[in-house]
């Protein structure tokens, strides 16, 4: 396998794989928090119940998300040291505050874990409140790292030298609050629905406990105000593309020609030899009006740049309709249970609903993924946008492919493990229940 | 280049940070392999609520190495990819073992699998950290690039010396745990276990510590010179030495604490000897040469910016990890009394 593809795996699995445990993370302390409150309140042991199990879960993707998060840290120098000779003293200052924020989430999750009998109920709701918050933060800050990528600022780049640098400039690149905003509200969603289906699951196999009900409306209040903002703060950041990364935003659409009242590409097949789209869905000038927000305005095409700076058009196009299309399903999924909730449904007991919702369990993490592939394989051939190829930072160490076959198998046996772990969690509060 | 100075000493108190409280959770692993499933439950029970938090000093460090010290951060990921590689691995492995084996639902047959990942993961990490290690103060990386596959990304590590320090760090680490979980224990039974324990390692951390030097001489390598140059490091090993009969002392006594803080003080010790001998570069390459910390920092308003981040961090971490501390480890006194 050739170095440079075999070390883009290893990079896109690792992190691909990581963001998942992330994400959930960021969200999902929100979500027990909630129910302890709720607990706090009632005094209802359902909702006791549900922000200890949840915890576990909380507990156990923490871990691997933390130890994976590690192993990131060092695979940027493992894989693209050239890159980070040069970019770690620009770029470096959000991660050096992501491992402080980093740092008070282990610490809280540590109190929120095993401090329930140690210290009062407002403070041990305050810790897990701190897990959810710090989680966050942290997303933000390798968000801004990563937006730095996509948008190089803090920096002049003279004759082959990085000069007058100004970290804090980098980090608040342009990019960073569009991808930060879509990020958050992206592990909000996917974590929602993945949780909500679950238990939607779990109901519709006969478990028809208060333990599931609960855990679903908690589930759905995150994950459905989070999916009404995915479309617009999608918009921002595409707005932001077009205006940055011409190329990204072109690849995305499959958009070969620069023309003014530019269609929307729906669907379709690129086509690189001949410069088209096959089969595909054309609004007439929705690409000018979503992109500058004019039906008229110029949007340049993938024909302005020559063909080593165009990214791979088939993946990022593709990627991208897969992005948009499961955030309009989303969408439509939250219009339609407030519409329902309007009309006083019966939701919890509808089964149509149900099974809505656990369809859609795992659409939350493969737009998510999607939406990455987007912002990373968009940026290609580029590792630092305009400055830097990603084939000039690889490592000189031949053989990456071995470290490639090994995390693969490691992240898969861990993968499955985790999924097994969450099976048995479900199963013993089932059993508890029906010993009760 | 005060700033250079300033956030290589934050580096070097992570780095110390990490041996002390990492390296009691990895030994905590590699005692595990000797007590079996009797020590299981103590240590789960001592580490469980600390160890991520005791992890993230390695992910402080690493920051500050990639921020502040590129150069330096770039040698070791390519020279030193292989055992890097190997830690990383070993520390996923554990880290994700230790917690199953905590939070499944079930404890059953697959507890046994979990232990053993843990425990093995262990030792594996422990001891290519040391070998990692031993490559920056050796003298065994080559300082050019333009050698062959061995030369450049296999003999760095893989010789006598890096060997030697890597089993040190494997006994350091578990002497650490042991003298920790010593204050974890109900029973007086396990505590005489692991005094006896402790004192073997006292003998075994002697003798390869010794091994060190003498593998630095076979190599031809010099560290074993540098060091008797260094009074001030010389003072530290002995200071460290001198300790031990305290250590033996305290054990005796029960006092658990105060043991605690004096081992503590051992790996501070140490570690700051190997510091002074590096003091002021980062890498000794094998023709003689050096990689200062000057050559490698960034520039100055990083090393700046990245400082006050960094006492930032430290004025909200400190007083966090000190409630995290005295909420689940202040009674372990009263365990053994």
């Amino acid at each position: 396998m050739e170095e440079l593809l075999a070390a883009r795996l290893q990079m896109a699995i690792s992190l691909g794989w990581h963001i998942i445990f992330a994400c959930i993370g960021m969200a999902m302390p929100f979500f027990m928090a909630f129910a302890e409150w709720k607990w706090m309140k009632t005094k209802d042991q359902v909702f006791l119940d549900l922000a200890k199990s949840w915890s576990k879960g909380v507990a156990i993707f923490f871990a691997v998300g933390a130890v994976s998060g590690t192993l990131l840290s060092f695979e940027l120098g493992l894989l693209w040291p050239k890159f980070m000779e040069h970019a770690g003293p620009i770029f470096g200052m959000p991660f050096s505050m992501e491992g402080t924020a980093f740092f008070v989430e282990a610490i809280a999750l540590g109190v929120f874990l095993y401090g329930w009998d140690r210290i009062a109920p407002i403070a041990h709701w305050i810790s897990g409140l701190i897990v959810g918050i710090s989680g966050v933060m942290s997303g933000i800050f390798v968000v801004a790292a990563n937006a730095w990528m996509n948008s190089p600022a803090g920096f002049d780049f003279v004759n082959g030298e990085y000069i007058n640098i100004d970290p804090i400039a980098a980090m608040f690149n342009e990019a960073w609050f569009t991808q930060a905003l879509h990020m958050t509200f992206a592990a909000f969603a996917s974590t929602g629905f993945a949780v909500a289906g679950v238990h939607a699951i779990m109901l519709l196999r006969g478990h028809k406990i208060k333990f599931h009900k609960e855990a679903l409306k908690i589930a759905l209040i995150f994950s459905l105000i989070a999916a009404f903002a995915m479309p617009i703060t999608g918009d921002l950041a595409a707005k932001d593309v077009a205006k940055r990364q011409p190329a990204k935003l072109a690849a995305m659409e499959a958009h070969y020609h620069t023309t003014k009242n530019a269609p929307l590409i729906i669907g379709g097949i690129p086509d690189d030899v001949n410069q088209k789209v096959d089969y595909a869905i054309e609004i007439p000038g929705g690409l000018s009006f979503l992109a500058h927000g004019d039906f008229n305005a110029e949007v340049i095409g993938l024909d302005q740049f020559s063909e080593e700076e165009r990214p791979p058009v088939a993946v990022v196009h593709f990627a991208f309709q897969i992005m948009v299309g499961l955030g309009t399903i989303m969408m439509l999924i939250s219009i339609l249970y407030f519409y329902m909730m309007w009309r006083k449904w019966d939701l919890i007991n509808n089964k149509w609903w149900l099974r809505i919702l656990a369809i859609a369990t795992p659409i939350g993490f493969i737009a998510l993924e999607a939406g990455w592939t987007v912002t990373e394989v968009g940026r290609q051939p580029w590792i630092i946008y305009g400055v830097m190829k990603t084939k000039d930072a690889l490592t000189p160490m031949p053989g990456i492919q071995y470290s490639l076959f090994t995390i693969v198998t490691v992240y898969l046996m861990l993968t499955l493990t985790v999924v097994w772990l969450m099976f048995r969690q479900i199963k013993s509060i089932h059993q508890k229940y029906n010993e009760e | 280049m005060i700033y250079a100075e300033l956030v290589m000493i934050v580096l070097g108190i992570s780095l110390v940070l990490y041996m002390i409280l990492g390296g009691a959770d990895f030994g905590a692993g590699i005692i595990e392999i000797f007590t079996g499933d009797k020590g299981n439950s103590t240590i789960s029970k001592a580490m469980a609520p600390v160890w991520e938090a005791n992890h993230m000093w390695l992910i402080i460090a690493i920051v500050i190495l990639f921020n502040g010290f590129p150069k330096a951060y770039v040698i070791l990921s390519t020279n030193l990819h292989i055992p890097v590689l190997i830690f990383l691995i070993a520390i996923v492995l554990r880290g994700a073992a230790f917690t199953f084996r905590h939070y499944d639902a079930y404890h059953d047959d697959s507890q046994v699998i979990y232990s053993k990942i843990f425990r093995y993961s262990s030792l594996v990490a422990v001891f290519f950290l040391g070998i990692t290690i031993s490559a920056f103060f050796g003298g065994t990386i080559p300082s050019t690039s333009s050698a062959n596959f061995t030369d450049l990304y296999i003999s760095p590590w893989f010789n006598l010396f890096s060997l030697s320090v890597g089993v040190f760090l494997v006994i350091l680490a578990a002497y650490i745990a042991a003298i920790f979980l010593l204050g974890e224990l109900e029973t007086d039974g396990g505590y005489h276990l692991l005094s006896k324990f402790c004192k073997r390692l006292f003998l075994l951390s002697v003798i390869f510590g010794t091994a060190i030097f003498i593998s630095s001489y076979l190599e031809g390598l010099s560290f074993h010179t540098t060091f008797i140059s260094h009074r001030l490091s010389i003072l530290t090993g002995v200071l460290a030495t001198i300790l031990i009969p305290i250590v033996f002392k305290m054990i005796r006594q029960k006092r658990i604490w105060n043991l605690r803080i004096i081992v503590g003080l051992q790996i501070t010790l140490i570690m700051t000897g190997w510091f002074i001998i590096q003091w002021p570069n980062l890498v000794v390459f094998s023709d003689g040469s050096f990689l200062s910390i000057y050559d490698a920092a960034s520039p100055r308003i990083t090393m700046k910016v990245l400082f006050i981040a960094l006492a930032i961090g430290v004025v909200i971490i400190f007083p966090s990890l000190y409630y995290l501390f005295k909420l689940f480890k202040s009674d372990s006194n009263l365990n053994v009394n």
